[in-house]
């Protein structure tokens, strides 16, 4: 498991395959068990052996996931090894922002700040599955934190807010992998069902708290 | 494909039960033409775009692609796109416009306008079942076989690039095998040493709704890597679809007759710029009625000079 260096602990010199918080069969029936052996234990998996193997004896080698990530974004311009390490973290990040019951509304600041930032949870809701429905092609859409605002945002393929110095709380993977075997191509009732039954809104406030403190912005320096 | 416009409905229905290319062959040439049905409502004309079924049953290319892929690929994805096209143009200057010139406009120069991942994606899907067949596979034959081995060195080259560049486009998207003519088309330049040679086989690959025909290219085979495609059937194992799709469902024979289009359509292209060149020329000579040959006596001058 990689982690950014503290104190004189050494970031190991390959990434693991993180499992998600929760057991394959938890999220069921809303995400099948097959789905998530698919997706986690093939796709995700995938991802960290080619990551593993791209990186291995250059000198991405020891960094960091995300200061590989924002390496090989380059500016936009991506070398080989970007899509892998963004999956990487695109899909430790997704697992987490799901658990089993999940959905309902929001508490606390993070309420708040939705409410203030988008006039309603309702319209939040409504956004952030319009972003969700829209993105063509692969991708993902997300609630992220910039200059102390919620703002929705969707990407293509394996980019994420990292590369745009914003900070990540929610996301959604729209690949089609994501949701083929449970919802074929009913994109919109995967989006409705993440958002009710889904979403780890614990999760998300963790994120802002961190956020807020300046965490994320430390680990970046 | 032009249909007869009275008969455009019963005759999609038709084309699942008559071997494609016949009706190609006789209708001449696929693709480029719009096919529509216009309804002729009390106030407004209207022009949809329909939904062509692939040119054999859904159950046809079972066990390599099965029907529910079919059913899901073609009956949900495919109709979707068909239904939002429509919703789309309708009430627009697109309305009147084939599915190709939808194209090209709604594409503007890659600052895409909404309807072009529509209006693509149905000529993709279109040109994708036409792509494939049952019992398809094996090798090309002909000027194909010959054009592939004089611009990829050999048959199984071409076949690893091909599924090379299918299976290394990352997210949703196309590999295709395209004709590209070489057309330097630069105002009122032209070429100065065409030759059949300049007349290549590309393979490209794309991302999400793009085709070749936005680079001008004439497409000949295309394989959809969108996981809708092959995700029920090989879910992660997209090596292995395009594996089956090279050995086991490409339509050679499909990929010959638009070969041949292509080249028709690039000589007629040609012949139509060679004509365009010389009416500028004659535009451009306009011989005076003054003139007039003068003639210059010898004179007895001359010849003592001589």
């Amino acid at each position: 498991m990689d982690s950014s260096s503290t104190g004189s602990a050494k970031i190991p010199l390959k990434f693991e395959l993180k499992p998600p918080p929760y057991p394959l069969n938890a999220l069921e029936p809303v995400m099948s068990e097959r789905t998530l052996e698919f997706h986690w234990g093939k796709h995700h998996r995938t991802y960290v052996d080619n990551l593993n193997k791209q990186i291995s004896g250059t000198n991405l080698e020891g960094k960091s996931l995300e200061d590989v990530i924002v390496a090989s974004y380059n500016n936009g311009d991506t070398l080989p090894t970007f899509n892998n390490a963004a999956q990487v973290w695109n899909h430790d990040f997704f697992w987490e922002c799901m658990k089993p019951g999940g959905g309902g509304v929001p508490l606390g600041d993070l309420y708040h700040m939705i409410d203030r930032d988008f006039g309603s949870f309702q319209n939040f809701s409504d956004q952030f599955k319009k972003a969700a429905a829209t993105q063509f092609g692969s991708g993902w859409a997300w609630l992220i934190y910039e200059n102390e605002k919620l703002k929705i945002a969707q990407s293509p393929n394996a980019v994420n807010p990292l590369v745009w110095n914003t900070v990540p709380l929610l996301t959604i993977d729209v690949w089609e992998h994501a949701y083929y075997l449970d919802y074929q191509n009913r994109r919109p009732d995967y989006i409705s069902v993440f958002m009710d039954q889904l979403v780890s809104w614990d999760a998300v406030s963790s994120k802002l708290e961190q956020a807020k403190t300046g965490n994320i912005a430390e680990k970046h320096a | 494909m032009e249909l007869p416009v009275a008969s455009a409905a019963t005759a999609s229905l038709q084309c699942s039960f008559l071997p494609r290319h016949g009706l190609l062959g006789a209708l001449g040439h696929a693709g480029r033409e719009r096919r529509c049905i216009k309804k002729v409502l009390p106030a407004k004309i209207t022009a949809k775009f329909e939904l062509k079924p692939p040119p054999y049953p859904l159950n046809a290319l079972e066990p390599v692609m099965s029907q529910e892929t079919l059913e899901y690929h073609w009956g949900k994805h495919h109709r979707a796109y068909v239904d939002n096209l429509n919703r789309q143009i309708e009430g627009t200057d697109l309305e009147e416009k084939s599915l190709e010139d939808i194209i090209d406009t709604s594409y503007n120069k890659g600052d895409i306008l909404p309807a072009f991942n529509n209006a693509a994606q149905v000529w993709n899907h279109d040109f994708f079942w036409e792509s494939i067949k049952p019992g398809g596979g094996g090798v090309p034959s002909g000027d194909l076989l010959r054009l592939i081995e004089r611009d990829f060195g050999s048959f199984p080259k071409f076949v690893d690039q091909f599924k090379k560049a299918a299976a290394t486009q990352f997210g949703s998207g196309w590999a295709w095998l395209a004709y590209k003519a070489n057309r330097l088309n630069v105002g009122n330049a032209i070429n100065p040493c065409p030759s059949e040679e300049d007349k290549k086989l590309v393979i490209v690959k794309s991302p999400n709704a793009v085709n070749p025909l936005i680079w001008d290219y004439h497409p000949l085979l295309a394989i959809d890597v969108w996981e809708h495609a092959y995700f029920l059937d090989f879910q992660i194992r997209r090596h292995e679809y395009i594996s089956m799709f090279m050995d086991k469902l490409v339509s050679w024979e499909a990929v010959s007759f638009k070969l041949e289009q292509a080249k028709a359509q690039v000589a007629e292209r040609e012949r139509e710029d060679e004509r365009k060149r010389r009416g500028e020329e004659e535009e451009t000579f306009t011989p005076s009625e003054a003139t007039t040959e003068e003639i210059y006596p010898v004179s007895d001058a001359d010849a003592d000079a001589l």
